[in-house]
Parts: C-alpha cells; sequence; structure tokens
C-alpha cells in the first residue's frame, strides 16, 4: 500500500519505492486534482460561469422577471449610462475614493508609526484601533447612522457649542453626506491600514535606519529617504485595496442616506438598474463597464507605484 | 523581534529613563484620547440601547424594550440569528474544507493546470462585487438554490477563496516535508498522513482562514440583498437595516442600537479570543505587497 500511494506526496526519484517514474507522476496528476477538486468546482461554478454569463447578459435583453429574450447588443450600454444618476454618481463615487484614499492612508500610517514599538501601552492602542474593524460595514453604518440622526445624535449638542447652526445635520446635503460617511468609513478601516502598513514598517531592516542616524539625519529626512521608498511596496498595496473598496462602496451609502442628496455611487445604480429598473441586462451591461474600468485604474495603479521603484 | 531593534534606533528622542516618563504625559494623554474616539462609539450604542428615548420602546427608565421589539420584529430575532449562524458557520466549513485540501494541492502536488487555476483563484479578488452578484442571483434560480442560506453560503465562499487558498498555500509550504515523510515511510497513505500530520501544524493558518469566514459571512450586506427575498431567510444585517423604519416611517434609534450590539457582540468576542491570530494573519506573508 505504501509503495503505490506514497509517492503521490513526495518529489518522484525522492520517493521511497518511487520505480516507475512515470506511473507515480500520472498519479500526483490525479491526486493533486482530487485534493483541490472542491476549490476548482466552486470557482467554475460560481466565478467563471458568472462572468461568462454577465458579458452574455450586458448583450441581452434580460428583464429580471421574464428572463433571457434575446440578443439585444449593444442596446443595454447606452441605456445604463443614461441612467439619471448615471454621471452624478461617477463623480460622487470619484470623490469619496480619494476622500476616503487620502484620509485612510495618511492615518494608517500615522498609527502605524505611533504603536509599532512592541509595548503594554501600545498593544492596547492596537486593539482600541483595531475592534472597529470586527464590526460588519452594515453594522457600523447602522450605529453612525443613529449617530448621526438628528434626535438621538450626542455630537450635534457639541458641534452647536463650537457655533454650528441649529439646523446643520449630518446626512443633510451632499458634501456633510460624504464627509459624515467619510468618518465612519475612517473609524471602520483605518485600524486595518495601520496593520498592513505595520507589517511594511517591520520589514525595514534595521541597519537602514542605523546608516542613517550615523550619517546624521533629522527624522524629517529618514522618514522621507529611508521610511517612505522602503515602505512602498505595502503603500501600494494599500492604495490598490482602498481605492478598489472605494470605487465599490455600497453598504454604507445604502444605509446612511440611500442615495439621496446626490449620494448615489456607481454599485447603487447597477443595484437600482437591476432590482428596481428591474433590467437585468441594463444593469450586467454597467457591470461589464466598471470591471473594465477597475482592470485599467488597477493597471495604471500598479504602473505608477512600480515605476517610481526602479 | 527585529521589530525591537530596529526601533530602539530611531532618532526621535523618545529613549528616556523611568525619571523622564512623566515628561510623556502628553503622549499618553493624546494617544488615550485617540483610543477612545474610536471605542466610544461602540460604548455609546451600547448604552443608548438600553436608555430611555423618545420614540423607542424604552421611552422612561432604564431596560430592555428596544431589544423586546427587536425579538419582536416580524419572524423574531432568533429566526434571524439562526440564519446568520447557519450562513457563517456553513460559510466557514466550506471556506476550511476548500482551502484545506486545495492548500495542500497547491504546496505539495504538480498537476495539469495547476498555476493557472491558482492565479484564477486570486483573480476573484480583481472582480468587483456586484459584476458576479447580478449573473449569479440567475445561477442560482438555475441550480435550484435561488433564496437559500445554503445558495448563499456558497457564493461567500467563493469570495472568501482567494485570501483562503492563499494562506493555506503559504502555510501548507512552511510544513517541513520530512514530517511528512516519516509518516508515509510508516505506512500511512497521503490522505491519513494530512489528517494525522499536516492538519496540527497548520491549525493556527485554519483558525486565521475561519475567523476571517466567519466575520466576513457574519457580516455581509449585499450578498444577501440581492440573493435572498423572503421575510423568513433574512440574515441579521438585513433585518435590522429594514426594521429600523418602523411605522409610517418613523426611524427607531433604540430598535437600531440594540440591533447593532447584537450583530457587533459575537464579532467583539471572537476578534478580542482570537486577537493574535488576526494580526498574524497578517503577519505571516498573507499580504506581502
Amino acid at each position: 500500500m505504501s509503495t503505490t500511494t506514497s509517492p503521490g506526496v513526495v518529489e518522484p526519484g525522492t520517493a521511497p519505492g518511487a520505480k516507475h517514474p512515470a506511473r507515480t507522476k500520472r498519479r500526483r496528476h490525479y491526486i493533486g486534482w482530487v485534493y483541490v477538486a472542491p476549490t476548482a468546482v466552486l470557482v467554475l461554478l460560481l466565478f467563471l460561469v458568472p462572468i461568462i454569463l454577465v458579458f452574455k447578459m450586458s448583450a441581452s435583453n434580460w428583464p429580471l422577471l421574464r428572463g433571457d429574450r434575446g440578443w439585444n447588443f449593444p442596446a443595454n450600454f447606452p441605456k445604463a449610462v443614461e441612467h439619471r444618476y448615471f454621471w452624478d454618481a461617477v463623480w460622487f463615487t470619484l470623490k469619496y475614493t480619494v476622500l476616503a484614499t487620502v484620509l485612510l492612508l495618511g492615518l494608517g500610517l500615522g498609527m502605524a508609526m505611533l504603536v509599532q514599538r512592541a509595548t503594554k501601552w501600545n498593544s492596547f492602542l492596537r486593539t482600541s484601533f483595531l475592534i472597529p474593524s470586527a464590526l460588519g460595514l452594515a453594522s457600523a453604518s447602522l450605529l453612525f447612522y443613529a449617530l448621526y440622526s438628528p434626535q438621538s445624535s450626542p455630537l450635534l449638542p457639541i458641534l452647536r457649542w463650537f457655533g454650528v447652526s441649529e439646523d446643520f445635520s449630518f446626512l443633510g446635503t451632499s458634501n456633510a453626506a460624504l464627509w459624515s460617511t467619510t468618518v465612519l468609513i475612517v473609524w471602520r478601516y483605518a485600524g486595518f491600514y495601520m496593520l498592513i502598513l505595520m507589517v511594511g514598517l517591520q520589514r525595514i531592516p534595521a541597519d537602514a535606519y542605523e546608516a542613517a542616524v550615523i550619517d546624521g539625519a533629522s527624522s524629517w529626512q529618514i522618514f522621507t529617504r529611508i521610511t517612505l521608498p522602503l515602505l512602498r511596496p505595502s503603500l501600494a498595496m494599500a492604495t490598490v485595496l482602498c481605492v478598489t473598496g472605494s470605487l465599490l462602496a455600497f453598504d454604507q451609502f445604502y444605509i446612511l442616506t440611500k442615495g439621496a442628496q446626490g449620494t448615489f455611487t456607481v454599485v447603487q445604480v447597477i443595484y437600482d438598474l437591476a432590482f428596481t429598473k428591474q433590467n437585468l441586462g441594463y444593469a450586467a451591461a454597467l457591470s461589464v463597464i466598471v470591471l473594465g474600468a477597475l482592470i485599467v485604474i488597477n493597471v495604471l495603479q500598479i504602473k505608477v507605484l512600480k515605476s517610481e521603484d526602479d | 523581534m527585529s521589530m525591537i531593534t530596529a526601533r530602539s534606533v530611531r532618532p526621535s528622542g523618545e529613549g528616556g529613563r523611568r525619571a523622564f516618563a512623566f515628561a510623556r504625559t502628553p503622549y499618553y494623554v493624546a494617544t488615550g484620547g485617540l483610543a477612545i474616539i474610536f471605542l466610544a462609539p461602540m460604548v455609546w450604542t451600547t448604552v443608548s440601547s438600553f436608555s430611555p428615548q423618545a420614540g423607542s420602546r424604552q421611552t422612561d427608565g432604564w431596560g430592555f424594550g428596544n431589544y423586546v421589539t427587536l425579538a419582536n420584529y416580524q419572524a423574531g430575532i432568533w429566526q434571524y440569528l439562526l440564519n446568520s449562524a447557519f450562513v457563517a458557520v456553513l460559510t466557514v466549513l466550506f471556506t476550511l474544507t476548500c482551502s484545506f485540501f486545495g492548500g495542500y494541492a497547491f504546496a505539495r502536488f504538480s498537476f495539469f493546470g495547476k498555476n493557472v487555476l491558482f492565479l484564477i483563484v486570486l483573480s476573484i479578488l480583481m472582480v468587483p462585487y456586484a459584476t458576479l452578484l447580478i449573473p449569479l442571483y440567475v445561477i442560482l434560480n438555475f441550480f435550484g438554490l435561488q433564496d437559500t442560506l445554503i445558495g448563499l453560503a456558497l457564493v461567500l465562499t467563493m469570495f472568501q477563496l482567494p485570501f483562503a487558498t492563499y494562506m493555506m498555500r503559504i502555510a501548507f509550504e512552511s510544513v517541513p516535508r520530512e514530517i511528512e515523510e516519516a509518516a508515509l515511510v510508516d505506512g500511512a497513505n497521503s490522505f491519513v498522513a494530512l489528517i494525522r500530520v499536516m492538519l496540527p501544524a497548520v491549525k493556527p493558518a485554519l483558525i486565521t482562514v475561519g475567523l476571517f469566514a466567519f466575520l466576513a459571512a457574519w457580516n455581509d450586506f449585499i450578498a444577501p440583498l440581492i440573493l435572498l427575498n423572503s421575510a423568513d431567510k433574512l440574515v441579521l444585517p438585513l433585518a435590522v437595516t429594514n426594521g429600523r423604519q418602523q411605522v409610517m416611517g418613523v426611524v427607531d434609534y433604540g430598535f437600531t442600537q440594540a440591533g447593532v450590539v447584537v450583530l457587533a457582540v459575537p464579532c467583539i468576542a471572537l476578534f478580542l479570543i482570537l486577537q493574535r491570530h488576526y494580526v498574524q494573519g497578517f503577519m505571516s506573508g498573507a499580504l506581502k505587497g
């Protein structure tokens, strides 16, 4: 038994009793596929097939309740873009993405540098910063929905004391809602980005700092000439994650404003096309556009963030 | 640890003796204040959920009024808790099964299409959630899984695969081959060796993967929003979101806060118990950049 099955695991040649390399190799293929089968089936049925289907749907007349009514390419694409909030949503989503990314990376980096030394106090700080990221985005949004409510908000009296007008409301105008939502996102995600950047900081070798200290560099010089360049891989990954996540924002705006006050995001338009306009063809068309845009944006980001490396 | 040595040479003048400890009071006040800002919203929600407030069931005195509203909302909180727990546990089981065997295959076997399959798994991260959910809505119909919690759990598992498979592959790759070979020489076949020898060796990675899968599944909002319809199948985040608007569109903030507490307690408890694994999940090369 051991001679026939064991070569499935160890390298051919080193296997105990691997007398038939060809047969061994075939077995290895076969056993590898058996172990990877659950993953492969799930990826095929719930990832590859949907991607093919979304392209077909984007080129088909596909009402939500009646199903596929045949090809109609390219009619869905102009229809999706003609959604009355589409361009507003694109602009709003971009504004939100820039705001959230700048704040999250800036704060995340500051917090990472603050807590990177292993002390008891720092581990308390890390835990405090990380606890919000255990909450779901929907839970956090519901929490801030109450925190921002005109009736029960404990923040309004404080703001009024600072001279903010009586009729200020956190979600009342487009800009107020944008900032209020960004505050919620920063609260929920700052710890997560802190963690990513902390890992990057700890990969910077100690001698890099030592050399700079010996050369008499100032703290600021060390930060700009050593920390930031050596942190580039982690910063690049954090940027890609943050931009992607923000461009696809949905839960927070769906729960806080439901798109009121011009806070429609692009994914909200997809949802609206599918389930309010009840046309999966339109929704699929916009999904394909978003997929394409996201790939272009990510390739550009990776290029820019990498090229400065060399 | 390397980070201690790295930091000890930083020239920021922090290298204080005990005598200077009190010179750092402003530092403790500032960082402590920051920690309070991060903790305050949750403390406020918990306290308010028990406190008297207009427009909720708990109008005078402190008590569990808001939780009673929550308990009696439509199908009842127990139903929604059960649904959420079912989906989360199922997602954890599916994710652990797929990534345990899949990670082993990717780490220790060479098979046809291995690299392509691994890249496809990772590329799940690159495709927007919504782009997949629109066709998945149709595909689950096709399999008769529309509006079912099992269908939802399968979809959530798929979204966990990139992180889970990557983590488990790395975990298996870092187990020395000698351990496994010793078991094989003793006459165990590869499956027995996997369960007896490899399972204990990759347990920390499994805990990390399981924790992430649980948090993601318990908290997911847009997938159940799109894939579930029936009122008795809703998961907790959706039930609380729908339920906050009570009669005539008046918002019951007490209900909302009680809902947030019920949603958050399991997550925060799990996070605090498994915090080490959560942080290690990042440290162990899962995020190589």
